[in-house]
């Protein structure tokens, strides 16, 4: 039986990482990957590389950290909403700012996706999808004949993305399965602040575990406050409502946030 | 010397999106600046059955669509389109693009209950296209603004979120105020969380008679795609199916040139980009798509395989 701990967006959000890692750290697991977005919207981004590195996580490139290695204007979100692309400024542009050198030039080292063989299971871990970086996969509109298409096309059994921040699962039947990892770095627009991690088991079964996360969220938004980072940031980690970055949200998503 | 350039061809990478002109041109209103000619008097296309719709859905479902939306002409002058928007939601995320006008309170519970029960998002895309009664109804026709908003705010209400579509028709500079301006109404209206979804003006349809003179012809070269990426380009990834045959895009329903096939078998082949509205394509990306769909971006590059 093999282990995977996947995390995803981790978004700066350093304290939410730091417990997520003690967690994983009691749970005997083969590897730790991360599937991308070490910046944005948190403070200090350059916190969250010592705990990764010392961690030993694998990590892949997401479209943040993308834009943040190749000096890039945006995040490649993809916002068209004037609103949206004001916040998503505000963030790109004190992540840019608030992280070093050494890491940016690291962040473009980083693989933009990482396959693994396990007993026979073939696993594609990627940050959006396996075409694009930045394809949002929601679980409203990814039916099933789209995700078969995108493992038939990627030669995978298993597929594990992120870059959306909301987890889901869907068990295709026939040993095939797609697992959106979750976010760390901000609650996943549910009313509460906690957020998330998969657990993957490769045995006779691929068995997923979503684990949530209760960290210090009130010394975070502390942090936020002290960096002058824009109170809608600090009010989505606190009351885990998503308040800015709506745009891209379905339908289905987005009537059950409150913003 | 002159150089040669060769109009770009494009094939078709994966149907992401399935276009239904589910009721062809046939409208209740008539557009200053409708793109393929729609309108009470028109009908180059008519109304789809119920049969031929679904039995493209499926074949859609077959090759992994992605998202389908179904199109016009106004939609909900089709009698039999709950039903229709009842399957696609089987099979994917729906979206239905609609002026609003015909959203009665029953219309919207009806809504809103398929949006509950289906497992995929159901999008109702109303078209508005000022933030006022002059602004709109100069664009849109006399009584459609008050309409069509109420229309917007029954689904609102409902919890199922309209995604307000306007075309620009602002100059740039005037974008945010012109934004601020939407919101506000739409807010004054009863749309709460107000979600706005906004277009270029197609250079197609009356819109060519109303920006007469303004347009020089072009087209997409091959050289224009070098640095594109492709995959943003509605012929890459999408096909209109109408009771006449499968069409390239929704854009270049009325040019002959544009029809692939009687299937969506037939219409899986490469495209010539010959027309103006490719050149719109080509700046703006698929547009037409939901924002949640968008899938510019660069491609994934480097894979570390782990043995």
């Amino acid at each position: 039986m093999t282990r995977f701990a996947l995390i995803g967006g981790i978004y700066s959000n350093w304290r939410a990482l730091e417990t997520a890692l003690a967690d994983i750290g009691q749970r005997q697991v083969d590897a730790t990957f991360c599937l991308g977005d070490l910046g944005a919207f948190g403070p200090y981004p350059d916190r969250v590389f010592p705990l990764l590195q010392q961690a030993g996580v694998l990590c892949l490139q997401g479209n943040y950290d993308n834009s943040l290695a190749g000096g890039l204007a945006d995040c490649q979100c993809g916002y068209t909403d004037p609103r949206d692309n004001h916040f998503a400024r505000l963030s790109y542009d004190y992540t840019f700012r608030n992280t070093s050198p050494i890491h940016k030039a690291w962040l473009g080292t980083l693989p933009m996706s990482r396959r693994l063989g396990v007993n026979g299971t073939r696993l594609l871990l990627c940050h959006g999808s396996p075409r694009k970086i930045n394809e949002f996969l929601w679980d409203s509109t990814s039916p099933d004949g789209f995700l078969r298409y995108l493992l038939d096309d990627a030669d995978a059994d298993v597929l594990c993305v992120t870059h959306t921040g909301i987890k889901w699962h869907r068990d295709l039947g026939g040993g095939r399965h797609v697992i959106n990892v979750g976010a760390l770095g901000r609650p996943e627009n549910d009313g509460t602040p906690v957020v998330y991690y998969a657990q993957l088991t490769i045995g006779d079964t691929v068995d997923v575990e979503f684990v949530p996360i209760r960290y210090d969220h009130q010394a975070l938004a502390a942090d936020m406050h002290a960096e002058r980072l824009p109170a809608e940031f600090i009010e989505t980690i606190l009351s885990g409502w998503w308040t800015t970055c709506l745009e891209v949200l379905p339908q289905k998503e987005r009537a059950r946030g409150r913003f | 010397m002159d150089t040669v350039t060769s109009t770009a061809v494009v094939d078709l990478r994966h149907l992401d999106n399935l276009w239904i002109q589910v009721s062809g041109t046939r409208c209740n209103i008539e557009c200053r600046h409708c793109f393929n000619n729609s309108g009470p008097r028109e009908a180059s296309f008519g109304f789809m059955t119920l049969d031929a719709v679904s039995e493209a859905i499926a074949a859609a479902g077959a090759r992994g669509v992605r998202e389908i939306y179904f199109t016009g002409g106004e939609p909900f002058l089709h009698p039999q389109l709950l039903e229709m928007i009842a399957y696609a939601l089987t099979v994917a995320p729906t979206t239905v693009l609609t002026n609003g006008m015909l959203i009665s309170d029953r219309i919207a519970d009806m809504l809103a209950a398929l949006a509950a029960a289906a497992r995929y998002s159901l999008e109702v895309r109303v078209s508005l296209d000022g933030y006022s009664e002059d602004m709109n109804d100069a664009i849109r026709g006399p009584g459609v603004f008050r309409v069509a908003l109420a229309g917007a705010a029954k689904l609102a209400r409902r919890n199922l979120l309209p995604l307000i579509t306007v075309v620009r028709t602002w100059d740039e500079d005037d974008e945010l105020a012109t934004v601020d301006a939407f919101v506000r109404l739409l807010r004054d209206a009863g749309c709460d969380r107000p979600r706005l979804k906004l277009l270029p003006a197609l250079p197609l349809g009356r819109e060519l008679t109303r920006i007469a003179g303004l347009q020089r012809d072009e087209c997409v070269t091959t050289a224009m795609l070098d640095d594109l990426d492709g995959d943003l380009l509605m012929c890459a990834n999408s096909r209109l199916v109408t009771d006449r045959g499968v069409w390239v895009c929704p854009l270049l329903v009325e040019r002959q040139d544009a029809r692939l096939g009687a299937t969506l078998d037939d219409a899986a082949s490469s495209y010539e980009l010959r027309h103006q509205a490719c050149v719109t394509c080509w700046r703006y990306g698929t547009f037409c798509s939901n924002v949640s769909a968008h899938i510019e971006g660069p491609a994934i590059g480097a894979t570390l395989e782990v043995p």
